[in-house]
């Protein structure tokens, strides 16, 4: 929808506007699952823009805030240790763990790089043969299959001194979780576009089965979320509970299969702890055994900190959808993105990082 | 979290930047001079009005599509000037050179400075040269400083940003910052992004001659359109709305944004200037700026309110409103 004008934008989006604003006849929640999401709809004001009835609650879809302590921790350990350097997406420098953080662990001495793909990793890992390469795999669907794929061709060259402290989530057991809690209210779902081009539509069909709530697959484009939020709408007040798909320009029904066969071949399900909602069965990747090589954790044992989380932050119920950021003492008080407390504060994909950046995303003159 | 020690952020030109300064340098050195929060210190001796400014440069990799860090040393401290309203005249230049850093690499820096300076009219003057141990410093550090006269009858400044006034800026965001990421992270970009290195004196000249009226000059550097604009916010107590389907970004830039997660009103330019003038001069300096080859694609992106003081709003494509914060931290590229 990037083509239309600028003319055409606006009139597209009071299309929609107008639409969802006719239809809502009672207050709806609508979580976005996706931390992508919760930025653009800050981004492009799109709060602004829905009536007060429809709420918007950011769902457990930001990697890096449900990265536990014990992991930060653990990578933070890894980080002390002589001859290890560590590897990393950017925004993992920044959360911090239970005393300190990689930035401050950076400042301090620490050898942490940011790579843009794991592959870097293993040029410096040829690059320095004599030290230990750990790239720090967190995230979803998304990025677990170029994970796997640096697994694999470490695998092939039988690099030694690489390996990967894995931390990689799937999104559809997260969402049955959070279902499966008592008192979380969501009306609908928007589906993240991103992880949905990997898995494709069927893994979240339970949705509409075992809990008869509407979903959309939606892109990140402002309309995009626009015209998700009315195929939403439209379903609630039409009774309906669908799975439907307004990403099909980007996600085939069936996803991408190349990318989950990498993912079948070197990772396995297993029980795994998310900030905020705790253990959820089936919902990370591990290496599989004959993997064993690459695995940080059973190749480097190290001694981490006893884990513990900060006192007063409410990211757990953020994470949840059960209150709004601003609901958090810490809100921007002791906890401000230039000084975050929780995880959610770290992020730029964060939902408290967002409502901070972005005044809450209602600006009024 | 204490942050007890300096992080790569403090020097990103973003809210820890501005804390460092708040917090460390201004009480250690506070004067009026250093006060007004210039690109560079205005003053004057005997009478006569006169601009000095300094500047580090520390880019990885030194040399990048579209320039180079001795091209960028004498830009950044001419633009530095020529924002402050003067007319920049003699520069400085300081080395400190790596043990093993290339001669041939240094000769090519040295000369590009110079070829810089003769096309912006500034001479240098004065320098110095260090060498340290292989490991002290990243192949070759320089620092510029500089002075200039400051024009009769101008007084642009970060405080004179008054309701009404329109934002004008020359071009579009964010190639610097690309071309330099790119190269750096060797990134396959869908096509060449070119540094927009540039001296912008003579286009400051130009307009000041012709509109003296101008209220404020602005280089969005480190931090971007929107801590400049946030920096100007806040020094003038007023408020700016900004209209995102004007302000020009390359589709190329916009396109490695998206993937990267970075947002290019955030990205540092090395040859962009804002500009805010009222309303009956916009048109008489789009004519300069379009008429000149660094302001081509100059427009009219914003304008400033009497409300929300401090604060800086943009209205969206699709017609929502959002607040346009300062930089906060630096710039990473996102997980997913």
């Amino acid at each position: 929808m990037q083509s239309l004008t600028p003319e055409e934008q606006r009139r597209t989006a009071g299309f929609f506007t107008t639409e969802i604003s006719h239809r809502v006849k009672r207050p709806l929640r609508l979580m976005e699952v996706c931390g992508t999401h919760t930025v653009a709809i800050f981004k492009a004001g799109i709060r602004q823009l829905l009536p007060a009835g429809v709420e918007l609650v950011s769902g457990p879809g930001c990697p890096v805030c449900v990265t536990p302590n014990e992991y930060l921790d653990t990578a933070i350990a890894y980080s002390r240790q002589p001859n290890v350097i560590l590897t990393t997406f950017g925004d993992m420098l920044r959360v911090p763990g239970s005393s300190s953080s990689l930035l401050v662990e950076k400042a301090a001495g620490a050898d942490i790089r940011i790579v843009y793909s794991p592959l870097e990793s293993l040029d410096i890992a040829r690059d320095y043969p004599d030290k230990q390469v750990i790239f720090l795999a967190v995230g979803f669907e998304t990025t677990a299959p170029t994970a796997a794929a640096t697994v694999l061709t470490a695998a092939r060259a039988d690099l030694k001194n690489f390996s990967v402290l894995s931390s990689h989530k799937l999104v559809p057991p997260a969402l049955q979780a959070l279902l499966d809690r008592p008192g979380v209210r969501v009306d609908g779902f928007l589906l993240p576009g991103h992880v949905s081009a990997v898995i494709g539509v069927e893994p979240y069909r339970f949705l509409q089965r075992n809990f008869g709530i509407p979903a959309v697959i939606a892109g990140f484009d402002p309309l995009d979320i626009l015209q998700s939020v009315y195929m939403l709408v439209r379903q609630l007040e039409d009774g309906a509970a669908k799975l439907e798909n307004q990403y099909s320009r980007i996600v085939p029904a069936a996803g991408n299969p190349a990318a989950c066969k990498l993912l079948e071949q070197v990772y396995q399900p297993a029980d795994t702890v998310w900030r905020g909602l705790g253990m959820i069965p089936s919902s990370g990747l591990v290496l599989r055994p004959g993997y064993s090589a690459f695995d940080s954790r059973s190749k480097l044992p190290v001694v981490v900190e006893p884990a513990s989380e900060p006192k007063g932050c409410r990211c757990g119920e953020i994470l949840q959808g059960s209150i709004k950021p601003t609901a958090c003492p810490l809100f921007g008080r002791s906890c401000t993105p230039d000084h975050p407390v929780g995880s959610c504060m770290v992020s730029v994909e964060g939902t408290c990082a967002a409502w901070h950046k972005y005044g809450a995303g209602r600006w009024q003159l | 979290m204490t942050m007890e020690r300096i992080q790569l952020a403090h020097g990103s030109g973003g809210k820890l930047s501005h804390d460092l300064v708040n917090q460390v340098m201004w009480p250690a050195f506070a004067n009026p001079i250093l006060g007004e929060m210039h690109d560079g210190a205005r003053f004057s001796i005997n009478g006569a009005g006169l601009a000095f400014t300094t500047d580090s440069y520390v880019v990885k990799p030194l040399f990048f599509p579209g320039g180079n860090i001795g091209k960028l040393a004498v830009c950044g401290t001419v633009n530095d000037l020529a924002m402050t309203g003067a007319v920049p005249l003699y520069l400085s230049a300081a080395f400190v050179l790596e043990e093993g850093f290339p001669l041939v690499d240094l000769k090519r820096i040295v000369d590009s400075m110079a070829e810089t300076a003769s096309r912006a009219g500034v001479q240098i003057v004065t320098g110095d040269t260090k060498v340290v141990e292989k490991g002290a410093v990243d192949g070759i550090y320089i620092n510029t400083a500089g002075v200039g006269q400051i024009r009769e009858n101008v007084n642009v400044s970060g405080c004179q940003a008054r309701p009404g006034q329109d934002i004008i800026l020359s071009g579009t965001l964010g190639e610097h910052s690309i071309a330099v990421m790119s190269e750096r992270h060797g990134l396959v970009l869908p096509e060449t992004i070119v540094s927009d290195c540039a001296p912008l004196n003579g286009l400051v000249e130009q307009i000041l001659s012709r509109v003296p009226q101008t209220a404020v000059l602005r280089d969005p550097t480190r931090g971007g359109l929107a801590t400049a604009l946030n920096e100007i916010a806040e020094q003038s107590q007023v408020g700016i709305m900004l209209e995102e389907t004007s302000i020009p970004v390359q589709a190329a830039v916009r396109a490695t944004c998206d993937i990267l997660g970075f947002d290019p009103l955030y990205l540092a330019n090395e040859g962009k200037m804002l500009l805010f003038v009222e309303p009956e001069y916009s048109s008489q300096i789009l004519e300069i700026m379009h008429g000149h080859p660094y302001g081509r694609q100059a427009c009219v992106i914003g304008s400033v309110i009497g409300q929300r003081p401090g604060q800086v709003g943009l209205s969206t494509a699709i017609g929502g409103v959002r607040l346009l914060d300062m930089l906060t931290g630096a710039q990473l590229p996102r997980i997913c």
